[in-house]
C-alpha cells in the first residue's frame, strides 16, 4: 500500500536520508557526536535550558509570508494550530496519526504532515498552507479541470502535495507522480483525476515562479 | 437527446473551485464564537458492567464547561468503543486531560467479537428460516456437475474522512446544528424527541460534508450528546466530532458474511440448482442476510440458510449498496468456481445463465455489458483455465456483476425567476461529492434555455423545500425530476406573462438560447431578461415549487442498474501480493446528466471496491475484545499507485436514455469483490476464500491452509 516511504523515495537525493552516510559517520573520528549528521543535529538544538510549556507559550509562525500570533500549550500540532487557533481550516484533520495526508502543508520548501509537526517546532520556518496559494492557482485550476475532488475533504492535502512534489519534480512521468502523491488517500477515489491533475500542472507551473 | 444543450454535456463540477482552494466551509472546520470543544471517553472492553463513574475531578478542571456521562453506573457496555462520557472545554487540550481524570470502575465479561468461525457463536447465533425453491436435493443428484466452496467476506470501515460528529448549540428550546450528513432535511425529525423540542425549532445547515458512504443517515448519538453538553454549558455552540480511533471503532461498518455454497448444473454451464449456508455480524444488532443468489435470483433449485451472529461490537450502517458486495462476491465467486470445475469459460456460464437475471434491467442488458466488458478487457486474448497458468507471476482475469435499483427520492425544488433575469433554484438537500449542485444547475438551465453560470443554486439549509437523504442513489433522480418540474412551473408563468408582448398563447411559446420565442417562428422573440422584466411588479417574481414522487416519477427517473466488472491481476506466488493491472467497468445508469462526472462516481465506487478487495479488514483480538487497526496506518486503503489502470464505459445509448434517471453511487461498488477473487482465483489456480485477497490469506491458500 502507498505510505509515507513513498513520498520520501520521490525526494532529491541531496535531502534523502542515507543509512549508509549515517552508518558511515558514527563510525569516524573521535566519536559519533563530532561527525557528520548527529553534530548537526546536535548544533540545531536547542539549549537544555530553554524550555517551554506545559501551559501556553506565545508563538508567532510565518504562514503564508505573514507573521502570525498565537499562544498554544508545546503540544499542540501545527495542524490544530491552523484549525482552532487561526481558523486556517483548508489543511484537515482525519487520521491525526500521520498516515493519509489530509492535513499536508509545505514547511521550509517541503511536504510534511502538519499533524506530526509542533506548532513551536514550526516557528522561523516558512509555512505554506493551501490558503496561500490564491484563488487561482495552477494546481487548483488542474484539479478542477480533471474533475479531481469529489467530497473534498483529502484535496487541499493532495494539492499542497501537489504542489510540493511539482516544485521539486518539475517535469514528472505518470510514474514518478505515482510515487510522489502515494502520500495521501482518497476515500472517495479521485486518484484518476488527481493522476491527470498533477501532470497539467506540471505543464503549466514550468516556468512560472513559486506562487 | 441529440438536442440536448446542458443536459448530458460533462460540465465540470461547480463546486470544485472552492473544493480545490481549499475554501469549502464542513461542519468539521467551524469555529464559531465561544465554541467548546467535546472529548469523548469510551469504553476499552468489548462487554463489561460499569460498577461506578467518578467525574468530579473532570468538573472542577479550569476551562471544562460541562460533563454528561452516557454510560452511568449500572449500564451493561456491549462493544469495545461504547461511549462512557463526554466533556465539553474551552479547548481540546482541556477536554482531552479533563477526560483522562474520569475514574471508570469496570467488570469486565465475556465477549466474542470474531464471527468468521461459526463453531464459536453458541447461543449468539440466530438461524433465519430455511428458504427452498424447487427440489434442491434432487436437482443435486441429477447434475452432471457439482461444485462446492468456502468465501467470506469481513467487515469492512467506510473510513469518510471527514468524521461523524456536529456543532450543535441548544438555547432554550431552540437548536442550531450544523452537523456532518446525508440528510440535511431528515435531520431536525430525528434528533427533536430525543431533546423534547419541536423539530420546527431545530436549525439545520450544511454546505460541505467529507464522505458518508451511507453511515450518516442519522444525526448519531453524539448529535445528542453534543446538544446536551451545549444546554449544560448555557447554551454555548460545541463541536463534538469522533477521534479517527472512535470513528474506526463505532460510527458504523459493512457487516461480513462466510458462507459454503454448492453449485450444480449441466456439462454446457447451465446452473440448476444453488444451495447456501451462510452466517455473518453487522456487530451487536445480529448479521442482515445477503440476497442469494445474487442478481441470478432465478435459478429453479435452491436451499437457502443463514445464521445471524450478535458480537460485541458496535452496529453497522448502510455500506453503499448494503450486503450487495457480500452477495454479490459469494455468488459470482462460486459460479466462477462452477466454471472451473465444468473446465468452461466462466464468462460463457455468466451469459449462458443470464436468462436468470431480474427483468429489470434485463438478461439482455447483462449479455450486452459481459461482451462489452470482456471486448474491453480484452477476455478472448488474455483469459486462459487455470491449468494452463505457470511461473512465480501469474496473471488472471475474474468477473463480477452489478444489480441496483436506484431510482429517485421524493423531494421538493423551488425555481424563483426575478425581474433582472436572475434564477435562483433551491431545495434542502446535500451533495456527497456526487455532483448533485451540478446536476441541479444543469437541468434548470437546459429547462430555460440558460447557461449554467445564470442559475444560483442554494442546497444545505433545512428551511428550504424539503430534500431527500443522499442514499439508496436515489438523489440525482429525485433531484433532477424535481427540478425539472419547478423550473417547467417557472417557466410557464413566465410564458404567461410574455405571451402578450410576442402576439401568441403561452403554451406556443419555448425557451431556447436565452430568448423566449414562439415554436415555429423563431424570428417572434424576446430575449430572456426582456421576458423577465414583463413580471409584474406587484409580484415581484416567480417562485414555483416542483416535487418528485418516489411511487410516481413520471417517466422522469426509473429503477434497475445492471453492470459487468472485469479485474485484471497479476499475483506472486511466492509473496501473495495481488497487483491490479486493469479493471474494467461496464455500467448503465439510464440518462446520464453529466457524462463528467458519472464516471468520477464510477472510478469512486471501482477504487473503493479494490481497496476492500486487496487491504481492508477490521481487526478484533478475542482475547481482550479491542479493536487492533483503528487507525489509518493498519486500517489499509488503497493508494493511488495501488489502483491499477481503470477502463469505464459509461452506458450510454438512446434506449438507457429513454429511461429516465437512475443512479450511480451504488451500481458500480457491488461486483468489484467478486471480480479480484474471481481474478486471483484464475490465476493462482485455487481459490482464495477470504477477501481481502492479501499476501496472508492468498499465501495460506496456496498452501492449503484454512486462514
Amino acid at each position: 500500500m502507498s505510505s509515507k516511504k513513498d513520498s520520501e523515495l520521490a525526494k532529491p537525493a541531496k535531502t534523502r536520508f542515507s543509512r549508509r552516510g549515517f552508518l558511515g559517520g558514527m563510525g569516524v573520528g573521535t566519536g559519533a557526536l563530532g561527525t557528520g549528521l548527529l553534530e548537526r543535529e546536535g548544533e540545531a538544538a536547542p539549549a537544555p535550558a530553554n524550555v517551554s510549556g506545559p501551559g501556553a507559550v506565545p508563538i508567532t509562525l510565518n504562514i503564508n509570508g505573514k507573521p502570525m500570533k498565537l499562544t498554544v500549550e508545546p503540544r499542540v500540532t501545527l495542524l490544530d494550530a491552523l484549525r482552532n487557533h487561526l481558523d486556517l481550516t483548508g489543511a484537515k484533520r482525519v487520521c491525526d496519526r500521520g498516515a493519509c495526508g489530509a492535513c499536508t502543508v509545505i514547511l521550509n520548501g517541503k511536504t510534511v504532515y502538519s499533524c506530526d509537526v509542533l506548532a513551536i517546532d514550526a516557528q522561523g520556518k516558512d509555512i505554506q498552507t493551501i490558503e496561500g496559494l490564491g484563488a487561482n492557482n495552477p494546481v487548483s485550476a488542474a484539479f478542477f479541470n480533471h474533475d479531481a475532488q469529489q467530497c473534498g475533504y483529502c484535496t487541499p492535502g493532495f494539492v499542497m502535495a501537489c504542489k510540493g512534489f511539482l516544485d521539486h519534480h518539475p517535469n514528472p512521468t505518470m510514474e514518478d507522480v505515482k510515487h510522489g502523491l502515494g502520500g495521501n488517500l482518497c476515500r472517495c477515489g479521485t486518484y484518476m483525476g488527481v493522476r491527470q491533475a498533477v501532470l497539467e500542472a506540471s505543464k503549466n507551473m514550468k516556468g512560472a515562479k513559486n506562487g | 437527446m441529440e438536442s440536448r444543450k446542458v443536459m448530458g454535456k460533462p460540465f465540470k463540477r461547480l463546486d470544485g473551485p472552492l473544493k480545490s482552494t481549499g475554501r469549502a466551509k464542513y461542519t468539521s472546520d467551524l469555529n464559531l464564537k465561544g465554541m467548546l470543544f467535546a472529548v469523548y471517553l469510551t469504553s476499552p472492553y468489548a462487554h463489561a458492567r460499569i460498577t461506578s463513574i467518578d467525574t468530579s475531578a473532570a468538573e472542577k478542571t479550569p476551562g471544562v464547561k460541562s460533563v454528561y456521562v452516557i454510560s452511568p453506573a449500572g449500564t451493561e457496555i456491549q462493544w469495545f468503543g461504547r461511549e462512557v462520557a463526554a466533556v465539553a472545554a474551552t479547548s481540546e487540550e482541556i477536554a482531552r486531560d479533563a477526560v483522562r481524570k474520569i475514574k471508570v470502575d469496570y467488570e469486565v465479561m465475556p465477549h466474542l467479537v470474531k464471527e468468521a468461525d461459526l463453531s464459536k457463536a453458541g447461543s449468539k447465533g440466530k438461524a433465519a428460516g430455511e428458504k427452498i425453491v424447487g427440489d434442491p436435493d434432487k436437482a443435486i443428484q441429477e447434475a452432471e456437475v457439482v461444485s462446492e466452496g468456502t468465501y467470506g467476506i469481513p467487515m469492512a470501515d467506510h473510513v469518510c474522512l471527514e468524521p461523524h460528529g456536529c456543532v450543535i448549540q441548544w438555547q432554550g428550546d431552540q437548536v442550531q446544528a450544523w452537523p456532518s450528513t446525508q440528510f440535511v432535511t431528515g435531520w431536525a425529525g430525528s434528533i427533536a424527541p430525543n431533546l423534547k423540542v419541536p423539530a420546527a425549532n431545530v436549525k439545520v445547515k450544511m454546505d460541505y460534508i467529507g464522505g458518508g458512504f451511507g453511515s450518516k443517515f442519522s444525526p448519531g448519538a453524539w448529535a445528542e450528546v453534543g446538544a446536551i453538553l451545549s444546554q449544560k454549558a448555557g447554551g454555548a455552540p460545541v463541536k463534538i466530532y469522533l477521534d479517527r480511533a472512535t470513528e474506526m471503532a463505532i460510527a458504523g461498518h459493512r457487516p461480513s458474511d462466510y458462507g459454503k455454497i454448492k453449485i450444480a448444473g449441466k456439462k454446457d454451464g447451465t446452473i440448476t440448482t444453488f444451495q447456501a449456508d451462510s452466517w455473518g455480524s453487522g456487530g451487536f444488532p445480529g448479521g442482515p442476510q445477503p440476497p442469494l443468489p445474487y442478481c441470478y435470483a432465478n435459478i429453479p433449485n435452491q436451499r437457502i440458510n443463514f445464521v445471524s451472529i450478535v458480537t460485541n461490537q458496535a452496529g453497522s450502517q448502510a455500506w453503499r449498496a448494503p450486503n450487495n458486495q457480500q452477495a454479490s462476491y459469494l455468488t459470482c465467486s462460486a459460479f466462477e468456481d462452477f466454471a472451473a470445475k465444468a473446465n468452461l469459460d466462466p464468462l460463457d456460464v455468466f451469459l449462458k445463465n443470464a436468462d436468470y437475471a431480474p427483468a429489470r434491467p434485463g438478461p439482455d442488458h447483462y449479455r450486452w455489458q459481459l461482451q462489452k466488458a470482456a471486448e474491453l478487457a480484452e477476455w478472448k486474448k488474455l483469459w486462459k483455465p487455470r491449468d494452463q497458468k505457470s511461473g512465480t507471476v501469474r496473471r488472471g482475469l475474474g468477473l463480477g456483476i452489478n444489480l441496483w435499483q436506484g431510482g429517485g427520492h421524493s423531494c421538493t425544488a423551488r425555481t424563483t425567476i426575478h425581474p433582472d433575469g436572475s434564477v435562483l433554484l433551491e431545495m434542502a438537500t446535500q451533495d456527497l461529492g456526487t455532483g448533485t449542485r451540478t446536476v441541479m444547475v444543469q437541468v434548470a438551465a437546459e429547462t430555460l434555455g440558460l447557461q449554467i453560470g445564470q442559475i444560483k443554486l442554494v442546497i444545505g439549509d433545512n428551511s428550504l423545500p424539503p430534500g431527500g437523504a443522499s442514499g439508496g442513489s436515489t438523489t440525482v433522480g429525485g433531484v433532477s425530476s424535481a427540478t425539472r418540474k419547478s423550473t417547467m412551473n417557472a417557466l410557464a408563468k413566465l410564458f404567461e406573462v410574455a405571451a402578450p408582448s410576442l402576439g401568441a398563447q403561452p403554451d406556443e411559446l419555448e425557451a431556447v438560447d436565452g430568448h423566449i420565442r414562439v415554436k415555429g417562428s423563431p424570428n417572434k422573440s424576446m430575449t430572456w431578461v426582456a421576458a423577465c422584466k414583463k413580471i409584474p411588479p406587484g409580484e415581484g417574481k416567480i417562485s414555483e415549487t416542483g416535487a418528485n414522487d418516489q411511487r410516481n416519477p413520471m417517466g422522469l427517473n426509473s429503477a434497475g442498474a445492471g453492470g459487468a466488472q472485469i479485474a485484471d491481476v497479476t499475483v506472486d506466488m511466492e509473496t501473495g501480493l495481488v497487483k491490479i493491472n486493469r479493471f474494467v467497468a461496464v455500467q448503465d445508469c439510464g440518462l446520464v446528466v453529466n457524462p463528467r462526472l458519472a464516471e468520477s462516481q464510477i472510478y469512486g465506487a471501482i477504487i473503493m471496491g479494490i481497496s476492500t478487495a486487496l487491504y481492508e479488514e477490521r481487526i478484533f483480538d478475542e482475547q481482550t475484545g479491542r479493536m487492533l487497526n483503528q487507525d489509518m496506518e493498519f486500517y489499509k486503503l488503497a493508494g493511488i499507485k495501488d489502483i491499477g489502470d481503470i477502463v469505464v464505459h459509461v452506458d450510454i445509448r438512446p434506449e438507457n436514455d429513454k429511461r429516465g434517471v437512475i443512479g450511480l453511487g451504488e451500481p458500480p461498488a457491488v461486483g468489484i469483490c467478486a471480480a479480484v477473487g474471481n481474478a486471483v482465483a484464475n490465476a493462482i489456480g485455487v481459490r482464495v476464500p477470504n477477501i481481502p485477497m492479501s499476501p496472508m490469506n492468498v499465501l495460506n491458500a496456496l498452501e492449503g491452509r484454512n486462514a
